[in-house]
C-alpha cells in the first residue's frame, strides 16, 4: 500500500501555507494528522499533486480555557484528552476524544484535521455542534468564523471555501448548572461512530432551561436534534422526561445503512444514545 | 553428583520459550524482512471483477515507466500446470479446478490476478501496476454456495458443471431417516457458519531466487509446509526433480491454515526468477490477502436432531452446502468432508447420523482450512443443536449432554461415520468441573432474579471433542489425500555432546522449540541448553507434512521421541562394550548410562557421544556417531476434549453482548508445557468467540468483498476479548508414547457455540431459539424487538 | 527527492527520500530496522508502532519527510546495554507472544500506555491497547505482561 507521487511542502507559519495552498488551489491537499488523508492516500483513494503538511505551524496549537474554551487547530487528540481543565470546562469533549480510534491515533490526529475531513463517522462534530462552537478558519479573504451549526453541509463537505484553512475552535466552558456527556455506538472494526450522541444540559432549580444534542455517525452528516432538545427544556430532566424527549432523535435525518447497522437500527439507536448522553450530561450537571 | 541424583525433569513445567529474545527485540526475520542482492519486486494487476472475460491487456504504458523490468500475463505462464488439488473429497467424482499463477482468459472472484508487474522498487511496481490497463467482459457472478448449484446459476468453470465441486455423504441416510421419522421430538434449524477470513498479522508472500548454472531455485515463503510446497511445486506445478527447490520458512507471522496451501505467488515468484535472472520478492497487501488468500467455514446447513422426551438423542440429519470460492484450493475438498462429517455427533451417542455435503464454486475467495477446520463447524452445528433439544424439551441442557455422552467404558468408541474410533475419553469430569468454577446452580438463581429486573444474563455450554494428531497415512489415503501424513525427525548427538534436533514441522507461534528441546533433555537426560531444534528449510531437515492439525507434538513430537529411543538404544550397546558389561544390565538414567549395581560405574551421554564420534573403540559393527532418524506413523489420530462454559449479559436497549465470564476446561491428554498449552488455549477462544461476536466476510451480490480491510473486518482488540479462566483434565491419548494429543485448535472449536449459546440463552424470555453468528447488535435487537 | 536528517536509536542518519516514503518503510528498507512490522493497510494493526519523539504512532501512517529533525525509537532500540526493557521481560515470562509478529508494535504501544498511566487495571491496559491486534494470544498473557512490566517499573523506576 503506497501512495502515488506528490510534492511537498512543510510551511512553518499559516501565512505561508494559505500562500501554499493559494498556489497549488484544488491540486493540493491539507495534512494535518494524515490519519484519514494517507490511508486513502495508500489504498489510491485520494491522489493529490501536492501536500501541505501544516504540523509545523506551531501557532496552531495549543489549548487555552478560561471562560471560554480555545483549541488550535492543530492540536491533537492526545493533548486534549489529557488536559484536565478542558475535561472540567467541557466532559462531553474528554468523553468523545477517549474514545477517538486509539492512543496511536490520537498522538497524530487533530481536531481541525476531523473537522475538516467531515467524516460522517467521526465524533467530534456531534460535541462541536452540542456545545456550539465557532469554527475559525482563515483564508486569502482574511479569517471568519463558521459557526458549528452551519459548518457541516454533507457528507465528508464543510462550509470552508476552497484555500480556507481552520485555524481554531472556541466555545464557552460550562458554568454552573451546566454540563455535557458523549455517548457512543462505536463500529467493531474501525471504532468509528456507528451512532454517537452528544448532549449539553443547563440545569437551573431542577429544571432543564437549556440544552442541545447533537448525533454524529447515523447520517451523512452530523446533526443538531431540535425536536429532543425542545421537548426536554422545561421538563426536570427525570429519565422518564429524557426517555421522552429523546424518543425523538434521529427525526427528519437521513439514515445510513451499511452491513454493520441498518437504517432502522441506526434510527432507533440514534434515541437510545440521545438518552444515555442525556443522562449522562444531567447527572454531572445537577 | 551422585548417579542417583535425578536430574529434574522438564516435560510439564511451564519454561519460558527459547524462541522469544529476538522476538521480542525486533531481530525475528519474517519473509519481508529478507534483501537479496539485485531483488526485484512484483505487484499484481487484479481483477476488480468477480467474474469477467479477459478481452485485453495493455501494459505499454507500466512498460514505459523507468525501473519497471518487465509485465507478464498468465497467457506468458503457460509452460507451467495450475496449483496441485491435493486433497480432494473421498470415494465421489471430484470436479478439481485450481487456480493458475495467473488468472488466463478469464477471472472468478474479486482480486484475481491478470498481470503481474516486475520492477526495481516496490513504489515503482505499484505505480506500474496502475498503469496497465485491462479490458474486461463482466460476467452474471454468484457468491452463495446454495444458489450456485440451483439451475440457472452463473456457470463459473467449464470442467464443474452445475458448480458443483463434489457431492459426499457419510453415515446411514436409512437409519437417520428412521430415526426422525418415528421420533418424539424432531427440531430443525438452518444453521450458518459463516465465512471468516484468518488473519494471520503477517500477510503472505514468496521470494524466489533461480541459479541458472545448476538449474535450482531458493525460495522463501510464509509456509506451514515447506516440505510439501517443494514436492507440489516441482512434482506437479513445474514439472522439475524435487532436488531442484529449495525452500526455507523463515519466522513465520502466524497462519491459522491460511499458509499451508501452494499458492499462486510461489510459482509466479519462482517463473519470473528463471525468466528474468534475478531475484523476485512478492508480499501481499492485507487487503489483497483478504481478497485472494485463503478464507474458512461458509457453511449453510439444514440440521434435524431427533430425540425423546426424557432427553435422548436418537438421530441426526444434517444436509450441507461447502462453499469452496472461486477455485479449489490445496486441500479445500477434505475439510468440510472428513473432517467435518466424520464427527458431527460430537461427544454424543447418536445411534442415527447421516450427513450430505455438497461442495461449491462461487465467485468468491478460496476456502479451506482455517483454525479446527471442519471440527469447529461439526461441534457448531451439534452443540447448538443439543441446546436447541434441551430448550425444545424443557431440559437443562447440562442434564441433556450428560445424558448423552459417550461413557469412559465406550472408548476406543466408533461413531459409525466412518471415523477411526475416538482413543479416550471422560468427558463428564471435564463438564462438572467447568459448570463448578462457573458455579452453575447458583448462576442460575442469579440468572432468574435479574430477568425480573429486566436484566438478561445467560449460561452458554459448549461439549466438545476433536480430531488431533491427523494421521495415519493408511487411513488418511482413504479419504481422498494424495499423499502421507507421517512425521520425522532425526536426532545428533555431537562429539561435544551437544544434541541437534531437525524437525519437518514448522512452528509458526506454538513454541515448537521450546516442547520439542523439554522432550529430548528429558529423555535423552542432557541440559535443556544443550539441545538445539532446527526446522524450516528443506535443505537441512528431514521431510515433514508440515504444522496443522494440532499434529505437531502427537506426531512430530514423537518422531523425535523415537530418533530419541534409538539414540539410547546404540549408546547403550555402546556403553555395555565400554564398560565390559552385558547390555541387559545398562541401566540409562539422567543422561548416564551404568552398570546396574554399580551406579559409580558409567558414561554420560556426552562420553558415549565422543566416543561414538572418534569411534576409536567400536563394538563390531557398530558404525561411527549418535546419529538417528525416525519416521512415526501414528495408529490413530487423537481426540482431545472439553467443556467451555460462558456468561454473557445482552443489552436489550441495544443488543450489545458483554462476556462476563469465560471458562475453558481442556483435556489435551499429557501437557509438556503447561503454559504454551494455556497460550494456544486463550488464542482459540479469542478467535471463536471473535467468530460468535464480531466477524464474518461479506460479499455482495456482485461479488465485491464488503468486509475488505481491517477497517471494516472485525478481528477483536484487547477490549473485546474477556479474562480467559482455565483449568484442565488429563486423560493421556494411548495412541502415542508420550501421551498427548494436540491443543492448537481447540479453543476455537470450543467456543464459538459457547457464546452462542450463552446469548441465546439470555434471549429466552424473548422466545428466541436460534440466532446466526455473529451475533451483532442489529441482530440480537431484531430479535429481542421481532423486527 | 528530499533531504531529511533523523536520529533513530540514538543513530543520526541524513537520508535523500521520496515524500510519499512512509516512515516504515524508511525504518525498513533504507534503514534495515526490520524490527517494525506492516500487518495493514489502514492503521488498525500496530505492527508498525514507533515512538517519535517519546510518543507512539503508526509508522505506517506517517510521512518520512514529516519525521525531518525528529527522534525515532524502535524495538531494537528499547533494551539498552543488552538489558531488556521491562515490557520486554514482561512479554517473554508471562508468554505474551507466540507467532511475534504484532509482538514489536504491541510492546512500543505498550510502554507509551505506561508512560501515560504506569498503574493501569486490567481494563485500562485493554482499553490502552485497543490500536494493536494479536491473532495469537487471545490477549490474556499480554494483558499479564503489561501488568508484570508495570509492576517491576514501579519497584525501580530508574528501568526506563
Amino acid at each position: 500500500m503506497i501512495p502515488a507521487p506528490f510534492d511537498y511542502y512543510a510551511p512553518t507559519s499559516l501565512a505561508e501555507a494559505l500562500t501554499l495552498l493559494q498556489q497549488h488551489g484544488d491540486d493540493a491537499k491539507i495534512l494535518a494528522g494524515g490519519h484519514s488523508l494517507l490511508p486513502a492516500m495508500k489504498l489510491r483513494l485520494a491522489s493529490p499533486s501536492v501536500l501541505i503538511d501544516i504540523n509545523r505551524v506551531a501557532e496552531l496549537r495549543g489549548i487555552k480555557v478560561n471562560g471560554t474554551v480555545e483549541i488550535g487547530a492543530m492540536t491533537t487528540w492526545s493533548a486534549i484528552e489529557q488536559h484536565a481543565a478542558l475535561a472540567k470546562a467541557c466532559p462531553a469533549m474528554a468523553d468523545a476524544v477517549s474514545l477517538i480510534g486509539d492512543i496511536q491515533v490520537r498522538n497524530r490526529g487533530t481536531i481541525g484535521g476531523s473537522l475538516a475531513h467531515a467524516d460522517p463517522a467521526a465524533d467530534i462534530p456531534a460535541v462541536v455542534l452540542a456545545v456550539d462552537a465557532q469554527i475559525h478558519v482563515e483564508g486569502p479573504n482574511g479569517p471568519r468564523a463558521i459557526a458549528a451549526a452551519d459548518f457541516f453541509t454533507d457528507m465528508l463537505s464543510t462550509a470552508l471555501e476552497p484555500g480556507e484553512i481552520i485555524t481554531s475552535i472556541t466555545f464557552n466552558s460550562h458554568g454552573p448548572g451546566e454540563s455535557s456527556a458523549y455517548a457512543k455506538f462505536p463500529h467493531p472494526a474501525s471504532r468509528y461512530a456507528i451512532v454517537g450522541a452528544a448532549a449539553y444540559v443547563k440545569m437551573e432549580n431542577g429544571q432543564v432551561t437549556a440544552c442541545r444534542v447533537a448525533i454524529t455517525g447515523a447520517g451523512p452528516k452530523a446533526e443538531r436534534q431540535p425536536a429532543v432538545e425542545q421537548a426536554l427544556i422545561g421538563t426536570d430532566g427525570s429519565a422518564d422526561a429524557v426517555a421522552a424527549a429523546a424518543a425523538h432523535a434521529g427525526e427528519g435525518m437521513e439514515m445510513l445503512g451499511d452491513i454493520h447497522a441498518s437504517e432502522e437500527y441506526r434510527r432507533a439507536m440514534c434515541k437510545v444514545y440521545a438518552k444515555r448522553a442525556l443522562l449522562k450530561a444531567i447527572e454531572r450537571a445537577r | 553428583m551422585t548417579a542417583i541424583e535425578m536430574k529434574e525433569r522438564l516435560v510439564g513445567r511451564a519454561l519460558k520459550r527459547r524462541e522469544d529474545p529476538k522476538l521480542i527485540t525486533g531481530h525475528g526475520n519474517y519473509l519481508d524482512d529478507i534483501k537479496l542482492p539485485g531483488m526485484l519486486h512484483i505487484a499484481l494487476v487484479r481483477s476488480p471483477y468477480a467474474h469477467a472475460k479477459i478481452v485485453s491487456i495493455d501494459a505499454s504504458k507500466a512498460l514505459a515507466m523507468p525501473g519497471v523490468v518487465a509485465v507478464f500475463t498468465g497467457k506468458d505462464m503457460l509452460d507451467i500446470n495450475p496449483m496441485p488439488a491435493a486433497w480432494q473429497a473421498a470415494g465421489v467424482k471430484n470436479y478439481p479446478v485450481p487456480p493458475r499463477a495467473l488468472a488466463v482468459d478469464k477471472v472468478a472472484l474479486v482480486g484475481d490476478p491478470v498481470a503481474m508487474v516486475v520492477a526495481e522498487d516496490r513504489y515503482i511496481a505499484r505505480d506500474a501496476a496502475d498503469a496497465v490497463e485491462v479490458e474486461y467482459e463482466p460476467l452474471p457472478a454468484v457468491v452463495d454456495a446454495r444458489k450456485a448449484v440451483e439451475p440457472g446459476a452463473p456457470q463459473i468453470h467449464e470442467a464443474a458443471p452445475n458448480n458443483i465441486v463434489f457431492e459426499w455423504e457419510c453415515g446411514n441416510k436409512a437409519a437417520a431417516d428412521a430415526a426422525i421419522a418415528s421420533a418424539e421430538v424432531v427440531v430443525k434449524e438452518e444453521i450458518i457458519n459463516q465465512r471468516l477470513i484468518p488473519t494471520p498479522m503477517e500477510t503472505r508472500g514468496s521470494i524466489a531466487r533461480y541459479d541458472a548454472t545448476t538449474g535450482e531455485w531458493t525460495v522463501w515463503m510464509t509456509s506451514q509446509a515447506p516440505h510439501v510446497h517443494r514436492l507440489l511445486l516441482t512434482a506437479f506445478v513445474f514439472g522439475v526433480p524435487e532436488t531442484k527447490l529449495r525452500c526455507i520458512a523463515p519466522n513465520v507471522g502466524g497462519g491459522f491454515g491460511q499458509k499451508i496451501f501452494c499458492y499462486n505467488d510461489m510459482a509466479f515468484t519462482m517463473w519470473a526468477a528463471r525468466k528474468l535472472g534475478r531475484p523476485v520478492k512478492f508480499v501481499e497487501d492485507r487487503s489483497e490477502n483478504y481478497k485472494y488468500s485463503t478464507h474458512g467455514r461458509d457453511h449453510i446447513t439444514e440440521a434435524e436432531l431427533a430425540g425423546t422426551r426424557d432427553g435422548k438423542i436418537t438421530g441426526l440429519r444434517v444436509k450441507t452446502w461447502a462453499n469452496i470460492g472461486a477455485y479449489f484450493s490445496t486441500v479445500a475438498a477434505g475439510i468440510p468432508t472428513t473432517l467435518y462429517g466424520r464427527i458431527i455427533t460430537g461427544v454424543y451417542k447418536i445411534p442415527a447420523a447421516y450427513v450430505h455435503v455438497t461442495g461449491a464454486y462461487t465467485n468468491t475467495a478460496m476456502v479451506d482450512a482455517y483454525r479446527g477446520a471442519g471440527r469447529p463447524e461439526a461441534s457448531y452445528l451439534i452443540e447448538r443443536m443439543v441446546d436447541r433439544f434441551a430448550a425444545e424439551i424443557g431440559m437443562d441442557p447440562a442434564e441433556v449432554r450428560r445424558k448423552n455422552f459417550i461413557q469412559p467404558e465406550d472408548f476406543p468408541y466408533d461413531n459409525g461415520l466412518g471415523l477411526l474410533p475416538y482413543d479416550s475419553g471422560n468427558y463428564e469430569p471435564a463438564l462438572n468441573k467447568a459448570l463448578e468454577i462457573a458455579g452453575y446452580a447458583e448462576f442460575r438463581k442469579q440468572q432468574a432474579e435479574l430477568r425480573q429486573q429486566g436484566r438478561y444474563l445467560g449460561i452458554g455450554i459448549s461439549s466438545y471433542v476433536e480430531i488431533c494428531g491427523i494421521a495415519p497415512s493408511a487411513w488418511m489415503g482413504g479419504q481422498g489425500w494424495g499423499a502421507g501424513l507421517w512425521e520425522s525427525a532425526n536426532v545428533r548427538v555431537h562429539l561435544t555432546g551437544k544434541v541437534v534436533v531437525t524437525t519437518g514441522s514448522l512452528p509458526h507461534g506454538q513454541g515448537l522449540e521450546t516442547t520439542f528441546a523439554q522432550i529430548v533433555a528429558d529423555e535423552l537426560g542432557v541440559p535443556y541448553e544443550d539441545v538445539e531444534v532446527q526446522w524450516g528449510d528443506t535443505q537441512g531437515t528431514p521431510f515433514g507434512y508440515g504444522t496443522y492439525g494440532s499434529r505437531s507434538l502427537a506426531v512430530g513430537g514423537v518422531a523425535i521421541k523415537r530418533s530419541v529411543d534409538k539414540i539410547k538404544e546404540k549408546a547403550r550397546k555402546l556403553a555395555a562394550h565400554l564398560l565390559e558389561a552385558n547390555e541387559a544390565d545398562i541401566v540409562f538414567e539422567n543422561g548416564r548410562a551404568y552398570v546396574k549395581g554399580s551406579p559409580d560405574k558409567g558414561k554420560t551421554i556426552g562420553e558415549l557421544a565422543a566416543a561414538a564420534a572418534v569411534a576409536y573403540n567400536l563394538p563390531p559393527g557398530m558404525e561411527p556417531f549418535l546419529d538417528e532418524t525416525s519416521y512415526y506413523d501414528p495408529p490413530n489420530c487423537t481426540f482431545p476434549f472439553g467443556t467451555h462454559v460462558c456468561i454473557v449479559e445482552v443489552d436489550p436497549e441495544t443488543g450489545h453482548v458483554k462476556l462476563l465470564r469465560y471458562i475453558a476446561v481442556d483435556d489435551c491428554g499429557n501437557q509438556i508445557n503447561p503454559l504454551i498449552v494455556e497460550g494456544q488455549i486463550h488464542g482459540g477462544i479469542a478467535q471463536g468467540l471473535a467468530q460468535a461476536l464480531y466477524e464474518g466476510a461479506v460479499y455482495n451480490e456482485d461479488g465485491q468483498l464488503l468486509t475488505g480491510t481491517l477497517m471494516d473486518y472485525a478481528v477483536p482488540t484487547a477490549a473485546m476479548v474477556p479474562h480467559i479462566e482455565t483449568d484442565h483434565t488429563v486423560t493421556p491419548s494411548p495412541v502415542n508414547p508420550l501421551g498427548v494429543k494436540g491443543a492448537g485448535e481447540a479453543g476455537t472449536i470450543a467456543s464459538a457455540q459457547c457464546v452462542m449459546n450463552a446469548i441465546i440463552d439470555a434471549l429466552a424470555p424473548f422466545g428466541v431459539k436460534h440466532l446466526q453468528m455473529p451475533a451483532t447488535p442489529e441482530r440480537i435487537w431484531r430479535a429481542i424487538h421481532g423486527k | 527527492m528530499t533531504t531529511i536528517t533523523v536520529t533513530v536509536n540514538g543513530v543520526r542518519y541524513t537520508s535523500e527520500v521520496e515524500p510519499r516514503l512512509l516512515l516504515v518503510h524508511y525504518l525498513r528498507e533504507h534503514l534495515n530496522l526490520t524490527g517494525t512490522h506492516i500487518g495493514c493497510d489502514t492503521s488498525q494493526c500496530g505492527a508498525c508502532v514507533v515512538h517519535i519523539n517519546g510518543v507512539s504512532v503508526k509508522s505506517c501512517t506517517t510521512l518520512a519527510v514529516q519525521c525531518d529533525g525528529a527522534e525515532i525509537t524502535t524495538i531494537e532500540g528499547l533494551a539498552h546495554d543488552g538489558q531488556l526493557h521491562p515490557l520486554q521481560e514482561g512479554f517473554w515470562e508471562k508468554h505474551g507472544l507466540q507467532c511475534g509478529f504484532c509482538t514489536p508494535g504491541m510492546i512500543m504501544a505498550a510502554a507509551d500506555l505506561l508512560k501515560r498511566n504506569p498503574n493501569p487495571t486490567d481494563e485500562e491496559i485493554r482499553h490502552g491497547l485497543e490500536g494493536n491486534l494479536c491473532r495469537c494470544t487471545g490477549y490474556e498473557n499480554i494483558v499479564r505482561a503489561v501488568r508484570y512490566a508495570a509492576e517491576k517499573m514501579a519497584a525501580a523506576p530508574a528501568a526506563d
